[in-house]
């Protein structure tokens, strides 16, 4: 007989019954099951396969430690991946399937591939690497690996909430332990809160006949009453699931299937770990076959969902821990066999739908066989926390051991696996008085693997790791614990080894002959079970995540047709108006050439650098010598790093003796302002010194082209244009409102640069625009912008440059010979690899098909084999020139204007000619026109 | 998620900050002569010690430089002062 439902036992509502499916066929369970309580008590032994030899499994425990009922889960329109049956609670209409099995876990079409174990050993794939070829394998083992699938079709919904939170004691496990540290520790006036993540506070409790003379249900009942009463807070159905760098304790708090679990970031004064302990398999051939599970798996089973996992039961242990569990077995009617592992090996048999064992020459089937090697306390938050491990030998366990202060262990957790010792213990740590572990009153025999014994005997079960797969792992030196675990996986599958770890290592530590605390343990790492990546993300989306800076003159951009989009972290105009981008955006640049192009420039860096010391801050901050510029003047210059990287570039405008404005670039305003903060700060004398981002206080408007003077002439400034040269500023007023306009350009033609403040940005832009029109000009994106700098060969930061290029690759060599005063990079650039020959240089380079080359090509060597010499770094077809034209970084690139070479991209070969990079009015005159 | 304490906002999350390098490190002077081991020396060799570090740390919310002292062990934080009252 199979497992099936006892009257009066279990703490699911038996009134309220749910229908829900498992690999196409129909089941009922009740409200309070789990999908694994409900298939277990409707006689489903199979729940899974295995992932390298698809071999059938049954479930081996009742909680988050099972390794082998992993499912895809569906209930409406949302379906989860590798959810374990154990921890997913029962819902109406829930669909589940098993994972890595095909048509179901009972008849998996791949269950032939454990013929071929043999050839699938622990690192069978890294061999291939090897030999013959990994190219011939990558395909059939890229295919095969991995459990769940990914539903394409997640609802947008699906959204996790994160909220921040504290107590004075946080106390993690609502079983008899838990309750009891909580119910003292609020009793006692402390803020308190537990979490538990079963929906039904108790932990293993109700395994117990009675807890200090009440029934259970009725125990678990008063501690909660007590402790709610005295302030204390209670999160069910939360996991407390990593503890993080300053007592941060992240915990995941569920909301039911459909919904994403809650994010809890709990600070506490203080924590009580209650976290229990977990059974351990035996290691014995055959040892995962289905209806081989946990002891305490079985008791637990019983216990809060009324099944009994047969009626012949098998008990084998190295312990008296169970004894409970045993009897409460038997009250429900099983009859017990017990089998000591001492007297013999023992070896499993059976298929999908018995198990049986073997000992001394003895068979004998069972409907279930109950195993337990032992317990291992959950350890995980006292890892995370840094909390060492002791190994005890009389409890074959690593017990915490010095842990962090504001953490302590108690009951299971603790190696304190007496109900009576676990409440003192708890009640004493509640109260904040020292506690001392207690005497263990129970025996537990070493029992571990024996390498070199016969049969296949599983140790990571959802891994597929065997005893012979830790052998040959050792046979190939794989012997440090860390290793072990990365080449053979063991411990690396979404149980994250809470099974198998402890075999694992003492398999290896048997075959080193040396001590299971001398191997140690790998490191514990958050989260202790998996948690949605919706859990970390949160809001943190869109425009949440990123916001965008906004343009004050967005409504007229709107309302001329604008093509907004992301450019450098400003919303702007690419383009204007309808049709095929490319002919748009050719259309304005012709417009541009022609007559004037109207351009949004507002996210261009304003940053005020003011007082007595500011010139002599700026002149060690820039490349180039600022010392000499005189109010009004702009200049052209480059910020460089230490190691004489150029970080920035961009226009300095001297508007006084201590007044300087830094015209950065658009996207780098924030890493510029933090560039200069930290030279004033550290290294000058900062009440000297004062920097103010005003950037989005003023917007800009440039005019540029033929007809820029004209246009801008409409606004009727105090300013007499005709002798405003190229490269100065001038402050005046329009309108009542402080006005900056500068004479310098982007875009190769005559450009005037108009900044005021955002307010009146409108009015400007409104005027500019009717002016233009009477002239034939109008607004320009961009993407016009860019492509007219590109013709006149003017970089772009982070596009044009990377991190290596210096300002005499660029062509500005003249401050690093003349300079004399200290400036940022200043000595990086003396050194040999900034005098190398062979240095990437900018180049332009022109080609004869009609089209563009491709940005990121590379050029090439004419050797036989062809090593890179450097890449396209901007690439348009000009439309003012009529042919395509390209920027690139090319070693020696200066010296071999003229040169064809080969460029090579994603397999092609293309040609091109070396060039001076500036395309457009090479000596300027348009630039200095008008 | 370390919380770090700003001499000048308080208590914030880590995020709000900005690793600027370990404190009493000087800029050769660069007018004069530097050799490539002095140079190389600035830019690269760190102490990175174990335990207790004084470090510069940059607020980016306030853009204000300050020292912090912590442990880089247990990442226990055991101080911070304004850049100017450090003495550096």
């Amino acid at each position: 007989m199979s497992a099936h439902r006892i009257k009066g036992y279990g703490l699911i509502d038996k009134a309220r019954s749910l229908s829900f499916r498992f690999d196409g066929k129909s089941y009922l369970g009740y409200e309070g099951d789990t999908l694994a309580s409900a298939l277990l008590a409707s006689g489903v032994r199979v729940m899974g396969r295995s992932f390298k030899y698809h071999r059938p499994r049954g479930i081996w425990s009742a909680w988050a430690d099972d390794p082998n009922a992993i499912m895809n889960v569906r209930q409406g329109s949302l379906e989860l991946p590798n959810c374990a049956a154990t921890t997913t609670y029962l819902s109406e209409g829930m669909e589940a399937r098993a994972v890595n099995a095909w048509p179901s876990a009972a008849f998996d079409i791949k269950g032939g591939l454990d013929l071929f174990h043999r050839w699938l050993g622990a690192g069978f794939y890294y061999k291939t690497f090897m030999w013959p070829d990994w190219r011939l394998f990558e395909p059939s083992i890229r295919a095969m690996a991995g459990l769940g699938a990914v539903s394409p079709d997640a609802p947008d919904d699906y959204l996790a909430d994160q909220t921040h939170d504290h107590c004075e004691v946080l106390v993690v496990g609502g079983g008899a332990a838990g309750l009891a540290a909580a119910r003292a520790a609020a009793e006692a006036g402390q803020n308190v809160c537990l979490v538990d993540d079963q929906r039904v506070l108790g932990g293993s409790g109700y395994q117990y006949r009675e807890i200090e003379g009440d029934g259970a249900s009725a125990w678990v009942g008063e501690q909660k009453r007590a402790f709610l009463a005295a302030g204390a807070r209670v999160l069910e159905e939360t996991t407390a699931f990593g503890v993080y760098d300053h007592g941060l304790i992240g915990l995941a708090q569920n909301r039911g299937f459909g919904s994403a679990p809650r994010l809890l970031r709990m600070r506490a004064d203080r924590v009580i770990m209650a976290s229990g302990a977990y059974d351990r398999p035996i290691t014995f051939p055959n040892n995962d076959k289905p209806g081989i599970m946990s002891l305490f798996a079985a008791g637990e089973f019983l216990a809060r969902y009324g099944v009994l996992v047969g009626r012949e039961l098998a008990v084998v242990a190295n312990h008296s821990l169970g004894e409970a569990v045993v009897s409460l077995l038997e009250e429900a009617g099983a009859n017990i066999s017990t089998f000591d592992p001492s007297d013999g090996p023992i070896r499993a048999f059976g298929g999908k739908s018995s198990a049986g064992l073997q000992q001394n020459g003895t068979r004998r089937g069972f409907d279930a066989v109950l195993t337990s090697g032992g317990l291992t306390p959950v350890v995980h938050l006292w890892r995370h926390a840094g909390g060492k491990l002791d190994w005890c030998e009389q409890r074959q366990a690593f017990l915490p051991g010095d842990g962090p202060g504001k953490m302590c262990a108690v009951g299971a957790a603790n190696g304190t696996y007496d109900l009576d010792q676990a409440l003192e213990e708890a009640r004493s740590a509640g109260r904040n008085t020292p506690i001392k572990r207690a005497a263990l009153r129970d025996y537990v025999t070493p029992l571990w693997p024996k390498p070199g014994s016969l049969g296949r005997q599983w140790i990571d079960f959802q891994h597929d790791v065997t005893l012979k797969d830790v052998e040959l792992a050792a046979r190939e030196n794989y012997v440090s614990v860390e290793h072990l675990k990365r080449y053979t996986t063991l411990g690396m599958a979404s149980d994250q080894g809470k099974t198998s770890n402890m075999a694992g290592l003492a398999a290896m530590a048997q075959i080193q002959g040396r001590s299971i605390p001398e191997v140690g343990t790998t490191t514990f790492r958050p989260p202790f079970v998996p948690v949605p990546l919706e859990l970390y993300r949160g809001h943190h989306r869109e425009q949440l995540w990123h916001p965008l800076k906004r343009l004050p003159l967005e409504p007229q951009h709107r309302a001329l047709d604008a093509a907004l989009g992301e450019y450098g972290g400003w919303l702007r105009p690419g383009w204007y108006g309808p049709g095929e981008v490319n002919e748009v955006v050719a259309e304005e640049v012709r417009m541009a050439r022609k007559t004037a192009g109207i351009f949004d420039g507002s996210p261009l860096g304003k940053i005020e650098v003011m007082g007595p010391d500011a010139e002599a801050f700026l002149n060690f901050i820039y490349y180039n010598t600022i010392r000499t510029m005189k109010p009004g003047q702009l200049r052209y210059g480059f910020m460089l790093t230490e190691t004489g990287v150029v970080f920035d570039d961009g226009v300095l405008a001297r508007l006084g003796t201590d007044h300087f404005v830094v015209s950065c670039s658009s996207s780098h305003v924030d890493g510029v302002v933090r560039h200069l903060e930290a030279w004033r700060q550290d290294g000058n004398n900062p009440d000297r010194i004062f920097i103010h981002d005003a950037t989005q206080h003023w917007a800009t408007v440039t005019v540029t082209g033929p007809k820029a003077r004209d246009i801008v002439g409409a606004l009727g400034l105090d300013l007499d244009l005709a002798g405003f040269d190229h490269m100065s500023l001038r402050e005046t007023s329009w309108k009542g409102a402080a006005l900056r306009i500068a004479r310098v350009s982007f875009s190769g033609d005559a450009s005037y640069e108009i900044s005021i403040a955002a307010s009146q940005a409108e009015a400007l832009w409104n005027v500019l625009l009717e002016t233009g029109r009477t002239h034939e000009a109008g607004p320009i994106g961009i993407e016009a912008m860019s492509l007219m700098r590109a013709e006149k060969g003017f970089i772009i930061i982070g596009k044009d440059t990377d991190g290596e290029t210096m300002p005499h690759d660029l062509g500005f060599g003249a401050p690093r010979l003349k300079k004399t005063a200290a400036y940022l990079g200043d000595r990086s650039l003396r050194n040999a690899k900034a005098n190398d020959s062979a240095r990437k240089q900018l180049v332009g380079l022109t080609i004869a098909v009609p089209d563009i080359l491709p940005v990121g090509a590379h050029v090439v060597s004419e050797d036989a084999r062809p090593v890179s010499q450097g890449y396209v770094t901007s690439s348009y077809f000009s439309p003012t020139l009529n042919i395509p034209i390209a920027l690139a970084l090319v070693e020696s690139g200066a010296e071999r204007i003229g040169e064809h070479v080969s460029l090579r991209h994603l397999g092609n070969t293309l040609s091109a000619t070396i060039c001076a990079p500036c395309f457009f009015d090479p000596e300027g005159k348009r630039l200095h026109a008008g | 998620m370390q919380l770090f304490p700003c001499p000048f906002c308080g208590l914030r999350n880590e995020t709000e900050f900005h690793f600027a390098g370990e404190l009493g490190k000087t800029r050769p002077e660069t007018v004069g002569e530097v050799s490539d081991m002095q140079w190389a020396s600035y830019l690269y060799t760190q102490r990175n010690e174990k335990g207790v570090v004084r470090e510069v740390w940059m607020h980016l919310t306030c853009s204000e430089l300050f020292v912090l002292e912590r442990d880089s062990v247990t990442m226990e934080v055991l101080g911070s002062e304004a850049l100017r009252e450090a003495g550096v």
